[in-house]
């Protein structure tokens, strides 16, 4: 798991433009003027305490919640994969694919289906159903769901919540394998760890404020010195400098 | 749309107990009612025990067509289904074993004491009524019954007296022959015949003959009585039966029993299965975290509540018509209606789909909805099934009210109305079902906003 790191990607054309999107809920703001792009390949990790606001910022981004003000564009498809798998317990592997490829009104269902049972390496498993798989498979359909379409942004929100290390190994060899193929990628963590390994860049929100959007040695350059290279220590420095 | 349907289809067809339920539920229920309604059940059971001797029958004055042993069982059985029993125990037994409702026991001097009642000794007549109050509303049916069947015992024997007694007045006034037990027959002269006997010995008697005064007062009076006499004999039949009834139907139809217990049979089917189903199978969607992710795309909100229609529709009609084909060996359904008691089940079942996405969409989680759906759902069915006169007016009026808020009683309505010519206007409960089934999905869709 070691090996598996940011290679840098993200020097390609942008993707997805978000311009200063403000959300709130009731009088509590969630999100207040984000805004940031991302280009193509690009893995964008979002990170920040919780209730900073980034499942608000990547469900305005997937299109289930209207922003209050601001915009996002991106001319290709926007895949998203919600934190708990949002599939058919009852169905099997192949029928959540077909049924998910058939809503998203994709052209070929069942070549979409194989390629996506391929890519997941679920082939075998294609006649189980879902309720019976382990939580790293479920999660790999799930992920699958969001690609059907073959978008050119995908969304993760915390893709690895609930996987053991070996799990959470395997997702972002897939997850590095898509960015590696052009796909911009967008996830949401409380991994700092999976967010400074893997994050070519990463957007840190605070009470739904964006207060950091860089790389990994950038924040750590932004925090308060200290001895060694803790980068969840670092972090924690940075957002109690900044007041949160 | 048509995948989600497919996919819930495919869902319901994985859950062996649900199909199960919807299968065996209407079909049960269907039987049940099939014979409820095909047997005698209307009438209760009621222990008959009969101590008058067999050959002793009873004649009030002359009449040949007197009441003997059988015909008193005849008139008494007439309202209940008689059991007979042969002893007082037999039939205390029967009555605390809960075989009848009631026990009745005719005594054996009861034609000795009916017969009194046209005599100068009258005696009133007393049956005996045995019965088991472990239950209040068996108890009030019971009084009931009883009541009623003596009050036409006793509107019976009024008549038989007040006719023997207008034939003693017509004796009288027109004469004729008479036979009482140990005198035997003789010959009555009748007012009539006496007036025009005194009016020829008055015509004899010379012109300043003493005894004319007084024949002219016998006279008088015999025409006197012949007149207020001849009064008396529909005053009579007034008393036999003072109060004659004539029912003129104002309000509300003359559908059959059958049809409207039918009808409620398949209403209550449509309520569970249908509230259920798409209440469940919508909050199924979140708690499944399916349902973003579906209404991001093409199906949209507004779709997803389309199908849960469809699915609560399609359902409705499946399950009605296989509760009504249950019923049908047992009860008579006319299926020459067919067309439209279809379209009635399909406007119920889409109202009372309507009504289960709205819970669905409130409740959100589908145990929530389930109980939700059973603790609101069986409130109204009772509400709608209490008869008007039963409540007071402004009770009576909120009834009203809460019957057209909800789909139980345009369902009912337009099911019964396609199963009876005679139900109620099939028309106006398709119009109700469909006000209905728009609001409840405005509520549904609302609901849906806070959903995800």
């Amino acid at each position: 798991m070691g090996e598996l790191t940011a290679n840098g990607r993200g020097d390609g054309e942008t993707v997805i433009s978000v311009a200063a999107i403000s959300k709130a809920f009731g009088d509590r703001a969630a999100l207040r003027e984000v805004s940031f792009e991302a280009g193509s390949g690009e893995l964008l990790a979002v990170i920040g305490p919780n209730g900073a606001g980034k499942t608000t910022l990547l469900s305005i981004l997937a299109g289930i919640l209207e922003p209050d003000s601001g915009s996002v564009s991106a001319p290709g498809d926007i895949g998203w994969v919600p934190q708990q798998a949002g599939l058919y317990r009852r169905l099997t592997v192949a029928e959540n694919l077909r049924l998910f490829s058939r809503l998203a009104e994709v052209e070929e269902v069942e070549a979409t289906v194989e390629r996506m049972l391929e890519q997941t390496g679920l082939r075998e498993r294609r006649d189980d159903q879902v309720g019976r798989l382990s939580g790293g498979n479920q999660q790999r359909v799930n992920i699958a769901i969001g690609l059907l379409s073959a978008p050119a942004v995908l969304l993760l929100d915390e893709p690895s919540t609930g996987l053991d290390p070996r799990q959470r190994e395997r997702l972002w060899e897939f997850v590095l394998a898509l960015a590696g193929s052009g796909t911009t990628v967008i996830y949401s963590t409380h991994h700092l760890l999976e967010a400074e390994r893997y994050g070519d860049r990463l957007l840190v929100l605070a009470d739904g404020e964006p207060i950091f959007d860089g790389s990994a040695d950038q924040l750590h350059a932004a925090a308060p010195a200290s001895e060694g290279r803790d980068f969840e220590a670092a972090f924690v420095r940075f957002l109690r400098e900044r007041g949160h | 749309m048509r995948w989600l349907l497919l996919k819930d289809l495919q869902i319901l067809r994985r859950s062996p107990l649900i199909v199960a339920l919807l299968i065996a539920y209407p079909v049960i229920l269907g039987v049940l009612i099939g014979f409820a309604l095909s047997g005698d059940g209307s009438q209760p059971r009621v222990a008959f025990l009969n101590q008058v001797p067999v050959d002793e029958g009873f004649q009030i004055g002359g009449d040949e067509e007197g009441i003997d042993r059988g015909l008193a069982r005849e008139e008494l059985c007439s309202r209940v289904e008689c059991i007979d029993v042969s002893t007082r125990e037999e039939a205390e037994q029967m009555v605390e074993d809960g075989d009848v409702i009631a026990a009745l026991i005719l005594p054996e001097d009861l034609l000795d004491q009916l017969e009194s009642l046209a005599s100068l000794n009258p005696q009133q007549p007393i049956v005996e009524v045995l019965v088991n109050e472990d239950d209040p509303v068996k108890a009030d049916l019971v009084d009931d019954r009883i009541q009623a069947l003596i009050t036409e015992a006793n509107l019976i024997l009024s008549q038989r007296i007040s006719d023997e007694a207008a034939s003693y007045l017509d004796l009288l006034i027109e004469g004729g022959s008479f036979e009482l037990p140990l005198v035997g027959a003789f010959d009555v002269l009748g007012l009539r015949s006496s007036g025009e006997i005194l009016n020829a010995v008055r015509a004899d008697l010379p012109p300043g003959s003493e005894a004319r005064p007084a024949l002219d007062q016998v006279i008088r009076f015999a025409d006197l009585a012949e007149e207020n006499l001849d009064f008396a004999l529909p005053l009579l039949g007034a008393i036999a039966e003072p109060i004659s009834v004539e029912k003129t139907v104002v309000a509300g139809d003359g559908s059959e029993l059958d049809s409207f217990a039918i009808a409620i049979a398949a209403t209550v089917t449509l309520m569970f299965v249908t509230v259920l189903l798409v209440a469940g199978s919508l909050a199924l969607e979140r708690e499944e975290n399916a349902y973003a992710r579906i209404t991001r795309g093409t199906v949209g909100v507004t779709g997803l509540l389309a199908e849960k229609l469809l699915l609560g529709v399609v359902a409705s009609v499946a399950v009605t018509l296989l509760l009504l084909a249950a019923l049908t060996p047992l009860v008579s359904i006319e299926w020459s209606r067919a067309p439209l008691i279809v379209l009635a089940i399909v406007a119920g079942g889409a109202a009372f789909a309507a009504f289960g996405a709205a819970i669905g969409a409130s409740a959100r989680e589908v145990r929530a909805s389930s109980l939700l759906a059973f603790m609101v759902s069986l409130p109204i069915a009772f509400l709608s099934l209490i008869p008007s006169g039963t409540v007071s007016g402004g009770v009576f009026d909120l009834i009203e009210v809460g019957r057209a808020l909800f789909p139980f009683d345009p369902a009912i309505n337009a099911i019964e109305g396609a199963l009876d010519e005679a139900g109620p206007a099939v028309g106006g409960a398709l119009l109700h079902c469909l006000a209905i089934v728009a609001a409840y999905a405005l509520i549904a869709r609302v609901a849906l906003r806070r959903f995800g």
